[in-house]
């Protein structure tokens, strides 16, 4: 009894000198890194600070959309639907600022935010309750979400586009895109926000735990006396509600939708995820790896604009590329772990 | 005769002084064994004594650190991965290998289809498929998909498969784990008839009493060492578990404390169904341990799960101290202190590729919250405290769950489910596939849990472990409660005659 000498001992120990630095955790951050430095010897403007700032500024969407999709991948599930959400959700905000239901253009924009919030958590509630309730693969649910979303949005714009009309409120809603605080760009705060907020829900709370655990055995979690449904419901409701904070940052950047706004979004937001070290097929979630990812995605279009070998048209299919390359990574790294 | 004169029959397969390692960590020391032509050598050890490493040697799956292997006498390199199949040396699984989308003829000949004019020649290996099922006794239909069977026709499956490839030394570990007393009986005479053709069988179990009934030969290892080969007609079960364990066992069983007649009732069932089980009712009083009897597939657990709301009731009652426990909420039973154990530890008990204390805190993360966040201190006491109470030995606490034994895993398991101080706890399968020691601690758990004045509710498909533990036995037969056993009644037979439909009770 006292002494269990078996392969499970035996494991143990070489496991534990592996253990110590998670490589599939510092993996992503070992690529940005190469990236930046890749960057810095094809062109020295890369290395500067507002062009790194200005990489970090765009990648906000993708970064934000993305720390939603963590929470729905690690529960298990996929959503499909997130490009066609941000269409719908920005196009309705854009429409009910036009309305002028308010006079008051701060109210105004206050209310249209707060609905925004709700309109986003509202999608993805009715994401989680197809899959969940309705027992659909989630693949499929979403596939029909994004396209219901997106059919939605070309109705409401008429195939053309939608634009806020009132030059006053664009003035004021600005610099929510274009501000900084304490010299640093509003976006790239709001990522930090979203990702401590997220990453504290994850790591700490029991809520993120029980995603972990439905994620990793939806059996084990059922009798463990987890409500399954309602937490796979809850991480596509934070995929909503992450939808919608990257629409209030969408719309002072363009002030207009159509109905191609967030196409293929959807594709780089689960590329950013999975780049960051989160495994598809659910358990365990990496948040700040999934904004390393994003960070990722935006740095190799910059470097490519930057140099002059790559044609930037292939933007494509390197990022493709590097979704498969990071498959293969991941996978190598736990067989050696 | 089993004892064949040294020298003057060569074994099929030996190996000689076999050491293996895995990185720094020595698991065999130096281990002779072998495999006599036509014998069923029986390989025993608790867990973690180097078995199944010697197993996989054996059958190519491993290879050895230092030492040799002889195939007929001829020193053998085996091919790896499973190839060594073409020698006829065949590993049935623990796990099952075999396809859920394919049906049993399709499972039989996967990888060595027959074909004619290079289109699958179906209706042969159909015909073939039936002529070994036959063979084995067994009625699975041919053309059945994998995913449908139940564990033990699995098993006969792959039993048959082994049977098709000429084997000439089968490994079986633990075959009988999931297997009735009938369908053991089966496999014991198919076993018994291959061998009296010349085939040889290493079979790796911890039923000691199976060791004693079916095999020829013992060999018992313990924490990688070899300790002893001899005929089982010179040893006993007593001798056996004592090599095994290396110490005396002083006693399996605690003493069983009966409670007053008077105490009170924590849990009654009253007529309850579900789409197997049919109009069940029973009481169970406080420092009670109920156990639950039945051949495989007789819905004992299928009732425990209705009871705690992990499965639909169709109709019936729960009550829980009294007050009525509403149906399909699992939470809530908890939440009243009733705790169920699954027997699955893999599949539906621990997240294999967590640490041990999500595992652990998993059920009762509520406990471990302060201002709204897990407060991690907490859950490492919690996990201490568990270690300690409930013995859970690792090398390294950091270690993935599904590395530990499987002694370990049923003990934090176990831990696990404690953790929500439950009053009443149904633990199903309390022993599946752990060594002897391990069985001790937990019977002596489930005894002090009692005196404690819990309720426990034992689900076994183990006879002894009924016997040694319940003051009552409730018998299960196809979705019925067919006895309600208490005292003297309390023995092998009685149970196996209401559990196989020989003795009813009129008013159970």
């Amino acid at each position: 009894m006292s002494i269990h000498s078996g392969s499970e001992g035996a494991t143990t120990i070489r496991r534990r000198s592996w253990r110590d630095v998670d490589l599939r955790a510092v993996a992503p951050f070992a690529a940005l890194a190469l990236l930046i430095v890749i960057g810095a010897l094809v062109n020295p403007n890369f290395i500067s600070i507002t062009n790194l700032a200005n990489v970090a500024t765009r990648s906000a969407f993708i970064a934000i959309i993305a720390v939603g999709a963590t929470f729905v991948i690690s529960a298990g599930d996929l959503d499909l639907s997130v490009g066609s959400m941000v269409a719908f959700v920005a196009s309705l905000m854009i429409l009910f600022m036009n309305s002028g239901v308010i006079a008051d253009p701060a109210l105004m924009l206050a209310a249209a935010m707060g609905l925004t919030v709700v309109i986003g958590s509202l999608c993805g509630l009715a994401n989680g309750l197809i899959t969940t309730v309705g027992r659909i693969e989630p693949f499929i649910a979403t596939l029909g979400t994004m396209g219901i979303y997106r059919g939605l949005t070309t109705w409401l714009s008429q195939g053309g586009a939608i634009t806020l009309r009132s030059a006053e409120q664009q003035a004021l809603y600005r610099p929510a895109y274009f501000g900084s605080v304490l010299g640093l760009p509003v976006p790239i705060l709001v990522i930090l926000i979203v990702t401590a907020i997220a990453a504290f829900i994850l790591y700490r709370t029991r809520y993120g735990r029980h995603v972990t655990a439905v994620g990793s055995s939806r059996d084990v979690a059922r009798y463990s006396g987890i409500a399954v449904n309602r937490v796979r419901t809850v991480a596509f409701i934070i995929q909503g509600l992450c939808v919608a904070i990257a629409v209030l940052l969408y719309v002072p950047r363009l002030g207009s939708t159509s109905a191609t706004t967030g196409i293929l979004w959807e594709l780089q937001a689960i590329t950013a995820v999975v780049v960051g070290g989160t495994a598809l097929k659910g358990g365990a979630g990496r948040v700040w790896g999934t904004i390393c990812g994003a960070f990722i995605l935006e740095l190799v279009g910059n470097i490519m604009l930057l140099s002059n070998f790559i044609s930037e048209y292939l933007i494509g299919a390197i990022q493709g590329s590097i979704i498969i390359i990071a498959m293969l990574v991941q996978r190598s790294l736990t067989r050696r772990a | 005769m089993t004892t064949t004169g040294e020298g003057a029959q060569t074994p099929v397969l030996s190996a000689e002084r076999v050491s293996k390692s895995f990185g720094e960590v020595q698991v065999l020391f130096s281990v002779d064994f072998d495999v006599m032509p036509g014998e069923v050598h029986a390989l025993v050890g608790e867990n973690g004594a180097g078995k199944s490493t010697l197993v996989k040697i054996l059958s190519g799956f491993e290879s050895p650190s230092s030492g040799r292997l002889l195939l007929d006498g001829e020193p053998v390199s085996l091919p790896a991965n499973g190839d060594a199949e073409a020698l006829g040396i065949i590993l049935i699984h623990q796990e099952f290998n075999l396809a859920e989308h394919l049906t049993v003829a399709e499972s039989l000949f996967l990888g060595r289809e027959v074909t004619r004019f290079g289109i699958l020649d179906r209706r042969f290996m159909r015909a073939e498929t039936r002529r070994i099922l036959d063979m084995l006794g067994s009625h699975v239909d041919e053309d059945a998909l994998i995913g449908t069977l139940a564990v033990a026709d699995k098993q006969m499956v792959e039993i048959a498969k082994a049977i098709s490839r000429e084997a000439r030394v089968i490994f079986m570990d633990e075959p009988t784990a999931v297997l009735s007393r009938e369908e053991t009986d089966i496999l014991f005479d198919q076993v018994r008839k291959l061998r009296a053709a010349g085939t040889s069988f290493v079979f790796v179990t911890h039923k000691l009493n199976e060791v004693m009934e079916l095999s020829d030969r013992v060999t018992v290892l313990r924490d990688g060492q070899w300790i002893k080969t001899a005929p089982t007609s010179l040893l006993d079960s007593d001798s056996i578990a004592q090599l095994m364990v290396g110490r005396e066992l002083s006693s399996l069983y605690p003493a069983k404390q009966e409670p007053d007649v008077d105490e009170d009732v924590v849990l009654s069932v009253r007529g309850l169904s579900t789409s197997y089980v049919k109009d069940v009712s029973f009481e169970l009083r406080k420092g009670e341990v109920l156990g639950f009897s039945g051949l495989i597939g007789s819905g004992r657990t299928e009732i425990m799960e209705a009871i705690t709301g992990l499965r639909p009731r169709l109709a019936g009652d729960v009550l829980v101290h009294g007050a009525p426990l509403a149906p399909e909420d699992f939470r809530e039973a908890v939440r009243r202190g009733l705790a169920y154990m699954t027997k699955d530890r893999k599949g539906r008990g621990l997240l294999l590729d967590e640490g041990m204390t999500p595992n652990l805190t998993l059920q009762s993360l509520e406990r471990h919250v302060r201002f709204g966040y897990l407060d991690p201190a907490r859950e490492r006491e919690a996990m201490a405290r568990a270690k300690r109470r409930f013995d859970i030995r690792v090398r390294d606490d950091r270690v993935r769950v599904g590395r530990m034994s499987g002694g370990n895993q049923q003990k934090l398991m176990l831990a696990k489910v404690m953790e929500t101080g439950p009053k009443i706890i149904i633990i199903d399968e309390p022993t599946r596939g752990i060594d002897v020691g391990t069985k001790q601690q937990i019977y002596h758990f489930i005894a002090a849990l009692a005196r404690e004045g819990c309720s426990v509710i034992v689900v076994s498909s183990e006879m002894p472990e009924v016997i040694g533990l319940c003051t009552r036995v409730a018998v299960m037969r196809e979705g019925h409660l067919v006895g309600m056993l208490e005292g003297d009644d309390i023995n092998e037979q009685t149970i196996m005659r209401y559990a196989a439909g020989l003795k009813r009770q009129a008013a159970v």
